[in-house]
């Protein structure tokens, strides 16, 4: 049976990857389960200067969910060539580096960095707030997020998958944008801006009032967004949201994906993602299928 | 998975709840607990209140969703155990000598009867008090009794104003962030704030140091509670 994918030249030895932000560069994850059993990690976003992220609570719980706002904690793209890139190229499985931003130029800085490293896949999030825009995401207007991808791809010597918002105006036309401007790949869904509010305190219960939702409660919105883009182009799409076991990675997968992300599930259980790959193994080998490509986008 | 041994309702919903672990546990070490399939999403810090070549015992209160499924649990259920996490008091003190003070306030007290049990048996000539703070019916006195050389506890005050700091070689302190403070603040006024040692209760996600959901500011930059902490030197923390 073949689980293999090759994402624009980039070897996944299955489809099941680990999604940027919940397993950091993979040090302590590594220690509980093994990461060469997975065909990716994609590791913490980085911005070009380090960042300490945002003060107050940065975790919540919600029904079927959590909303973080972590704020991009990381210890700037320097900090991750000089520390932690060789433990996240020794690890035998493609190694996906997240790159964040919070005007043109950091991103265009870091990639210019990244530039000299041997990687094997860029996925930039303009999920970040733009400090130029009013703190507005960067993802959310197509026309805004075209500058950042088209100077992205002129500079980027690495494969480049762009990593959409689901709080975009319009996820297909962003998704067609990066196609048009030569990305190899687009990956989504990021979290879905949501809020809560502390009814005693009568406040925001995050100090940036607004938060990223993600886990369970996302999955079938997620899913038709990975849908509608993987119909709208032709480069390959990573899909992620919510994914929690098999039944919904192959769910993604017929909807289109050739490689999903599992995020929060990570939470779950720390082994989630290696049993994702052993249930979708079984699904091939009960429904009597050779290849997962066989599956995928049939929906 | 592990089996629960024991469960026991104790007051004001508070439960002691004995589960099967083998693995090697350090005073001030926590376990992510869980007892429910995939929601809620998140695992549940816990202390270890006790461990023994059987099992690990936890204290909790039950303040919400979680907690309350695990009230309902009996002996003989399982429960899905993830760690011990956390650094533990052991790794932040060095080595201890003449006397030394733990203030827990509330469920904080929860980690100082193995500490006090652990620190006695490494250090038979340490003095260890105890300062147990409490909003209700007072707990296992008994069993803090046991492990502690004076027993001092406060009902609806502030278990801090019955401490004289300066007596101490170390004060270990686990409670609500306000009872924390003000030790750190009256330990200051001594002029002894290097001795004491707190250990944090922040919101975790992961518990084993990927996601930075918990990370806290320190005099030494951002440390993440989970896998740095929940131990640290209470100046590292209060100062700032
Ligand atoms: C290192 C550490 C050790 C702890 N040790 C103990 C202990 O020994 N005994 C005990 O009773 N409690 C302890 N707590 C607090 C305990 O984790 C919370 O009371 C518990 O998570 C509440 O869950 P819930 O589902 O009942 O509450 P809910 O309010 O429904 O929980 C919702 C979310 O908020 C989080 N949360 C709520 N209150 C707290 C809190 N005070 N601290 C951290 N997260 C919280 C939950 O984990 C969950 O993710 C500890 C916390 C930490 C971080
Ligand atoms: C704690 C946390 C931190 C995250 N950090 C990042 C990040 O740094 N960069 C990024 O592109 N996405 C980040 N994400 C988004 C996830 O990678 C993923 O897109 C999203 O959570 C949806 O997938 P899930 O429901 O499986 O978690 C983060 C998510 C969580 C929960
Ligand atoms: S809870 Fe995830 S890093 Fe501490």
């Amino acid at each position: 049976m073949n689980m293999e994918v090759n994402f624009s030249g980039a070897r996944f030895k299955n489809p099941v990857a680990l999604a940027s932000g919940t397993c950091g560069f993979g040090r302590e994850l590594n220690k509980i389960i093994d990461l060469s059993r997975l065909g990716g990690i994609s590791t913490k976003g980085l911005t070009l200067n380090r960042r300490d992220g945002n003060d107050g609570i940065r975790i919540w719980e919600t029904e079927g969910g959590i909303m973080n706002s972590v704020g991009l904690e990381n210890p700037g793209v320097k900090g991750f060539i000089d520390n932690e890139l060789t433990f996240v190229r020794s690890l035998d499985t493609v190694g996906i580096v997240n790159l964040g931003g919070h005007s043109i130029d950091d991103y265009l800085e870091g990639i210019k960095l990244l530039n000299d490293v041997r990687l094997d896949i860029l996925e930039l999030n303009i999920s970040c707030p733009n400090l130029k825009q009013g703190g507005m995401s960067f993802g959310v207007k197509t026309e805004i997020a075209r500058e950042i991808v088209r100077k992205s791809r002129a500079l980027c010597k690495h494969t480049l998958v762009v990593k959409l918002s689901p709080n975009a105006e319009d996820i297909t036309a962003l998704a067609r944008m990066c196609e048009d401007e030569g990305a190899d790949g687009v990956s989504l869904v990021n979290t879905f801006l949501a809020l809560a509010i502390d009814i005693n305190a009568k406040k925001p219960v995050f100090q940036n009032i607004y938060a990223g939702l993600s886990g369970p409660a996302i999955k079938p919105i997620a899913l038709r967004m990975v849908h509608q883009v993987a119909r709208a182009v032709k480069i390959p799409v990573m899909g992620m949201g919510g994914i929690s076991n098999a039944g919904d990675a192959i769910e993604f997968i017929m909807a289109g994906a050739s490689v999903i992300q599992v995020g929060t599930a990570s939470f779950i259980d720390p082994s989630r993602p290696i049993e994702i790959v052993g249930g979708i193994e079984k699904y091939l080998s009960d429904n009597k299928i050779g290849d997962i490509r066989e599956i995928t986008g049939i929906v | 998975m592990a089996v629960i041994l024991y469960h026991k309702k104790l007051s004001d919903g508070f439960f002691l709840l004995k589960a099967e672990a083998h693995a090697r546990v350090f005073p001030g070490q926590f376990y992510m607990l869980r007892a429910w399939g995939d929601c809620p999403v998140l695992s549940r810090p816990v202390s270890v209140y006790d461990a023994d070549g059987d099992g690990v015992t936890f204290l909790y209160k039950v303040v919400g969703k979680g907690t309350r499924i695990i009230s309902k649990l009996k002996p003989g259920d399982d429960i899905t155990l993830q760690g011990p996490y956390g650094n533990g008091f052991f790794d932040v003190l060095g080595d201890a000598s003449g006397s030394i003070a733990m203030v827990g306030g509330g469920v904080g007290i929860a980690p100082f009867y193995y500490t006090a049990k652990k620190l006695k048996i490494k250090y038979p000539k340490v003095s260890v008090d105890m300062y147990l703070g409490f909003s209700g019916t007072p707990l296992l006195l008994d069993a803090f009794g046991r492990v502690s050389d004076n027993l001092v506890t406060d009902v609806g005050g502030y278990i801090t104003d019955k401490i004289a700091p300066e007596k101490y070689g170390q004060i270990l302190t686990c409670g609500p962030q306000a009872m924390m403070r003000a030790l750190y603040q009256k330990c200051k006024t001594a002029g002894v704030s290097e001795k004491l040692y707190v250990s944090l209760e922040n919101r975790m996600a992961c518990g084993i140091g990927t996601c930075l959901v918990c990370s806290c500011r320190t005099t030494d930059g951002n440390k993440k509670t989970c896998a740095d902490g929940p131990v640290f030197k209470g100046e590292a923390v209060f100062s700032l």
